[in-house]
């Protein structure tokens, strides 16, 4: 699946791999039951490597380790799941992982705007969104009510100056 | 009124001119139904059992005469002549095409005025208490903070996928008129013992299959916490609301499973981290800027007794509205009068392009700036000299708008049931029709006095019946309309939840049995007791021994 990071076609550096498979020499990204059962073997790797959350599992349960991964993948079961929305914003506002948030999974064009904003960077995405695509989706709404992670001036902000 | 400024105007554009792409891309079929659903309900479209449906914000209840007329021009333009008012005090358009929709959205944002989060898993339109600004018990206005959540909640980029719809109102009197514990989410304003204001914010209530009251989990947010505060519980409910099953997927049923103790302690916890991170204080100078918009009229110094309005309550039609669609102002003459939409066996809330027209003319001439939606489906005046009420009721009695039933047995709260909604079981319009047209006798409405009467088609209650004094639940039953009674609800500040008769009745004996109910209290009413107080006094059984009374007979 093709990957869009900071707006820009991008490669996959990192690997998934499953539960019982071997670790690759190389980035990888594991599930969360893999990550809490191999911590310390996983912390001790001199290479980069993620956490794969599903839709239920709250960052929160990665504890202090959040700032020792490079990235962290959150899943969309179906689009109509919200939750990786919260996810990703306490991600980066309570908890200031400052690495890749990857959305992964059952997600539409019509939401990207609003994942930019708590603070996802990277997408795995269908081939119909191409990077054109994806620049299209975030100029749709030019204006914002809300402070979000992204740090947009938000209309209010945007009076003040005005 | 609020006002948009360069900021407001450009995002509802925008808006537009994104879900202009969305209904394109449906009708090209790269989006399907599925996809096309979540996006469609964000801008107030549903598909409904004949056609789409298209309702319209109308942000805690309030519209110009500007307004008004656009709306009569989208109900001739672009559907059948007529819009319904919603018990969220929002316009609903019934018959509109898919292919317009975009066309009438850019329509209303030239009027500065919108769809944005009328339907979808997302903050619904804040609704308010619809005397604001002009009632006699009201502490603060609760409009501004209403606006500030409006802005806060447009397409919030956290909470549009929420596990189900979240609504919010907002009350600043001591009479509540908002239905606040009913809601997702209310919020109070209060005074605190050193006389500052600030809000009391309640979570969880709400009716449906389970019907709750809320309960306080803020006792006393200060002002520029508002945000913060709100935000901290649309998170926790974001993070941990059951997504499993729709039924259970509202927050009231996140806030009893947690429980009261349990629910503050999450909530405040995000609260401490969002209040210490400032960014969503509101600070004092925005709050006033907002309030400025919403700032009263300059009130006339009048006396309270008007010559004018004195010499007309001689006519018996003039002192029968008088007396009850009359609501006490704050400024000596000055009243708030109530148009009921509720004309004797009419549609509940129904409001027709002329009538809107003439409203909209209305308010002009008598220099009034706006008008007021109200829970109850219907139409408020919130500033009338009181010299100006006798022209005022005449002009109302030619465009049918005069009916002088507020808050009486007559005025009905109803869905639009099975005629329109396919979620409905039953019909709920005729129902609300017949009941008005056995007690049309003014004469009787007046001695039964105050006695809400809300009807829903289906349990997701959408006519309040769980808040109804009685209520009214339309149910299915192997394909024949059956009508459960509730009784004993209600959604002011002494809210409860109507506890259920038992059997239904069929469509042709409800009528009959809320008749015997009612005949039932005015028997055993002491003093000047409402149907509520005697139920309260008395209970269910002897009001279900006389419902259920000649059905016995049949029976032996």
């Amino acid at each position: 699946m093709p990957l869009i990071k900071n707006g820009a076609a991008a490669d996959d550096k990192f690997v998934a791999v499953g539960d019982d498979a071997p670790l690759p020499d190389a980035p990888a990204v594991v599930s969360l039951t893999r990550f809490l059962k191999e911590r310390e073997a996983l912390l001790a790797r001199n290479t980069a490597f993620g956490v794969r959350l599903k839709s239920g599992e709250s960052p929160a349960l990665l504890g202090d380790d959040v700032q020792r991964l490079s990235l962290i993948v959150l899943e969309f079961p179906k689009f109509r799941d919200g939750r990786a929305f919260s996810w990703a914003r306490m991600l980066r506002t309570r908890l200031g992982f400052t690495g890749e948030i990857r959305a992964s999974g059952d997600f539409l064009y019509d939401q990207l705007a609003f994942m930019v904003r708590v603070g996802i960077d990277a997408f795995e995405v269908p081939e119909a969104i191409t990077p054109d695509a994806f620049q299209r989706a975030l100029s749709e709404m030019r204006l914002v009510y809300q402070p979000a992670a992204d740090g947009k001036k938000t209309i209010r902000e945007l009076r003040a100056n005005a | 009124m609020y006002r948009y400024d360069e900021f407001d105007a450009a995002f509802v554009r925008d808006r537009v001119n994104q879900f202009r792409y969305q209904v394109e891309r449906r009708l090209k079929g790269e989006l399907n139904e599925d996809q096309f659903k979540p996006f469609r309900l964000m801008n107030g479209l549903y598909l409904q059992l004949h056609a789409y449906m298209l309702r319209i914000a109308v942000p805690y209840g309030t519209l110009s005469a500007k307004q008004l007329r656009m709306l009569a021009h989208i109900a001739r333009k672009y559907d059948k002549g007529y819009g319904h008012f919603t018990t969220r005090q929002n316009l609903q358009f019934n018959w509109p095409k898919l292919a317009d929709v975009p066309d009438i959205l850019e329509e209303l944002a030239s009027v500065e005025m919108h769809a944005i989060q009328t339907s979808g898993n997302c903050i619904r339109n804040v609704t308010a208490d619809h005397f604001a600004g002009a009632a006699a018990d009201e502490l603060e206005d609760p409009r501004p903070i209403a606006e500030i959540i409006r802005q806060w909640s447009s397409l919030h980029p956290e909470f549009s996928f929420l596990p189900r719809k979240f609504k919010i109102a907002v009350g600043g009197a001591a009479h509540d008129r908002a239905a606040l514990k009913f809601h997702d989410m209310a919020v109070e304003i209060i005074k605190n013992d050193a006389g500052e204001s600030g809000y009391r914010v309640l979570v969880g209530g709400g009716m449906g299959r389970t019907p709750y009251i809320a309960y306080t989990v803020g006792d006393f947010v200060a002002k520029p916490d508002l945000l913060a505060f709100l935000e901290s519980v649309l998170r926790v409910y974001n993070e941990q609301g059951r997504r499993d099953n729709i039924y259970k997927a509202r927050i009231k049923i996140l806030a009893s499973a947690l429980g009261e103790t349990e629910m503050r302690r999450q909530v405040m916890r995000e609260f401490a981290e969002l209040k210490a991170s400032g960014t969503l204080a509101v600070p004092d100078a925005e709050l006033k800027r907002i309030a400025a918009y919403f700032a009263p009229p300059a009130f006339e110094k009048l006396s309270d007794a008007s010559p004018e309005f004195d010499a007309a309550l001689k006519e018996q039609a003039f002192a029968d509205w008088a007396k009850s669609n009359l609501a006490k102002h704050r400024a000596p003459g000055y009243a708030i009068a109530t148009i009921s939409l509720k004309p004797i066996g009419g549609v509940p809330g129904d409001c027709s392009h002329e009538q809107l027209d003439a409203l909209a003319d209305l308010l002009d001439s008598f220099g009034m700036a706006e008008i007021r939606v109200s829970h109850e489906q219907n139409l408020v005046l919130p500033h009338v000299r009181k010299k100006d009420l006798p022209a005022i009721f005449a002009r109302l009695k030619e465009l049918g708008l005069a009916t002088p039933n507020a808050g009486l047995i007559t005025d009905i709260i109803a869905c639009p049931g099975l005629d329109y909604c396919d979620l409905a079981n039953a019909r709920s319009i005729p129902i609300a029709q017949q009941i008005s047209e056995r007690f049309a006798d003014l004469g009787r409405q007046h001695d039964i006095g105050e006695l809400k009467i809300k009807i829903s088609g289906c349990i997701n209650a959408c006519g309040h019946h769980h808040a109804g004094h009685i209520g009214i639940l339309g149910v299915d039953k192997k394909g024949v309309e059956y009508y459960q009674l509730q009784l004993g609800g209600s959604g002011a500040e002494d809210a409860s939840i109507g506890e259920i008769m038992g059997p239904g009745f069929g469509e042709h004996d409800i009528v009959d049995a809320v008749e015997r109910v009612v005949q039932t209290y005015l028997k055993l009413r002491t003093g000047s007791e409402r149907f509520l107080d005697t139920y309260r006094r008395v209970g269910m059984e002897p009001f279900k021994n006389m419902a259920y009374l000649e059905q016995l007979h049949a029976a032996h």
